[in-house]
């Protein structure tokens, strides 16, 4: 992080052993989900242009660009948040494991594809409750406390908070507050986990404590993280992709992006001159 | 600049002025009616006055405990009909509706709660008590229930709408249905408000006389079950102040002190309720 600062650019990415890694992206088939031309509308405006992507299996996958560029929106279609909003349309296939996820029930679908919010959201619950309620409300069978633990120590919150997990989650820092809405994520064991923005309220050593955790996460479940952050992109991320006003402008391995990307408009944002 | 800066001044205190004496003649109307009232009132309240039925016109002593119990059960039945109506309603208004059904709902509840309570009387006597052939508890509950309908309804969904917005996504995004969402997130998150909401609500049909005067319309005795006419504070104090007898006037003042007890100690319970913290049920 320190050496970034005297980087040319504004991240710095040591190749391993010299030179960057193959620049070819994984396969379809290590693909956990998979867009294919996907267009969105918001009302008459469109705001995604034909996006395709995958996002790969055990792996961090960042989306990044400046603000409105439709990270958040694209992200949001991955478990099919957009559809709480009013007049909106989707075209398009995302596929889950090779299911279309536009013919699934959203409730099953949300339970396999979590979501962390850009704000901590926690329910006025206690902190056990708040991790509970995810294997609750889907009947789990997993015996609760072991289950809440076990999400807990996931999240690396667990020492924190273990000896008042009754109290009110609002008692908590907002660093602890979005580490326990990762718990609440991970307690129902989705098989992916998105995450917009997970740090924009935090200072930077929760954000820091968050970062070295999603890099823990990868064995556990699948990652998308959008952020405007290109250090935070850097330091987490194994893919990356930079949008721009709706269009997916580059999609490669992470260092790739940050040290030789190919598209001209993808150098000038990392660069800082934009965004 | 002087004269002007004196008369910025000026004006700053006079108009100082007239917004503390607006709000010291707002609160001195309370304790005026309050201290009125238990000069003339208090002191026919006693024991008798809570455990005895009417005496007849000339006979000294007797109490009100039928009207007491007759507004008990009124109110108690007037929120078993009211309540949920409007609870329901309100949670569809914050939650599922929009657009024109929203508007026309929430424009149609806000113009019942200003329908004169006189006209909910005669709507509650044209629909319940005209079919029955008798006055009853019911009919007045009704007409109670019809007056707490639109309170309950708009500041329900008021409640609703101010929860975050964040915690509704949060909700949905671990796989809960919409009503899931709002039975386990968004109506505890609001539950104190609702309650206060409610406690008010009860609190102004408490003393309404209007709607009970052609629907539950009184009674000298107790009134059993609920198809009777049944006595009710409200109405009791209505019959003993026009009536031309000392000892009922006395009476009256009475009621109004229990009544306005009564009122004001559900006010305060509002209040306490809504002044505690976040809530944090346990496991």
């Amino acid at each position: 992080m320190n050496a970034s600062v005297r980087s040319p650019l504004p991240v710095n990415i040591a190749p391993p052993s010299g030179s960057l890694p193959s620049r070819e992206m994984p396969s379809a088939a290590s693909m956990r989900m998979t867009v294919s031309h996907v267009n969105f509308f918001y009302g008459p405006k469109q705001t995604l242009f034909d996006i395709s992507l995958g996002i790969a299996s055990n792996k961090v996958t960042a989306l990044i660009g400046p603000s409105g560029c439709g990270k958040s929106t694209l992200l949001r279609t991955f478990n099919r948040m957009n559809e709480t909003v009013r007049h909106t349309r989707l075209e398009g296939e995302i596929l889950l494991d090779n299911q279309n996820i536009l013919a699934q029930d959203v409730t099953q679908l949300r339970r396999r594809v979590g979501m962390v919010f850009q704000r901590p959201n926690p329910f006025p619950k206690s902190i056990f409750d708040n991790v509970a309620y995810g294997l609750r409300i889907n009947g789990s069978k997993l015996t609760l406390a072991d289950a809440v633990e076990k999400s807990l120590r996931h999240a690396a919150l667990w020492d924190e908070v273990k000896d008042h997990l009754h109290k009110s989650a609002y008692e908590l820092s907002g660093g602890q507050q979005q580490r326990l809405c990762i718990a609440r994520g991970l307690a129902v064991e989705p098989e992916v986990l998105l995450l917009d923005e997970p740090c924009s309220a935090l200072d930077p050593i929760s954000t820091a404590k968050i970062e070295e955790l999603l890099v823990q996460l990868k064995d556990l479940c699948t990652i998308a993280i959008v952020t405007h952050n290109m250090q935070q992109a850097a330091r987490v991320s194994d893919y990356t992709a930079f949008l721009l006003t709706g269009q997916l402008i580059e999609f490669t391995p992470t260092p790739h992006l940050f040290t030789t990307p190919t598209d001209p408009r993808t150098e000038a944002y990392i660069t800082g001159r934009f965004g | 600049m002087t004269a002007r800066l004196r008369y910025r001044k000026f004006v700053s205190g006079f108009m100082l002025g007239m917004t503390g004496l607006a709000a010291l003649i707002t609160v001195s109307v309370l304790f005026f009616i309050l201290g009125y009232l238990v000069y003339h009132g208090g002191t026919s309240i006693n024991w008798a006055f809570f455990t005895k039925l009417p005496t007849p016109v000339g006979e000294s002593g007797g109490g009100m405990a039928n009207a007491i119990v007759g507004s008990a059960k009124l109110l108690l039945l007037a929120s078993l009909i009211g309540v949920p109506v409007g609870f329901l309603g309100g949670v569809y208004l914050a939650e599922f509706s929009g657009g024109a059904i929203a508007f026309i709902v929430r424009y149609a509840a806000d113009l019942l709660n200003g329908v004169p309570s006189i006209v909910i009387g005669i709507f509650a006597y044209a629909l319940v008590v005209l079919p029955f052939k008798h006055y009853s508890t019911l009919a007045g509950s009704f007409a109670l229930a019809l007056m707490m309908i639109p309170i309950t309804l708009r500041s329900t969904e008021q409640f609703l709408q101010a929860v975050p917005g964040a915690l509704r996504e949060g909700a949905m995004a671990l796989g809960a249905s919409r009503w899931k969402t709002i039975a386990s997130v968004i109506v505890p998150a609001a539950y104190r408000g609702i309650i206060t909401a409610i406690l008010l609500a009860l609190a102004r049909v408490a003393g309404e006389t209007a709607p009970l005067l052609f629907t539950a319309f009184g009674n000298r005795f107790w009134s059993p079950g609920w198809g009777q006419p049944t006595a009710s504070l409200p109405v009791m104090i209505y019959t003993y102040a026009i009536s031309p007898y000392d000892d009922w006037h006395r009476q009256a003042w009475a009621a109004g002190l229990v009544l306005l007890g009564l009122i004001l100690v559900v006010n305060i319970i509002a209040r306490a309720i809504l002044a505690r913290g976040v809530s944090i049920p346990r496991t």
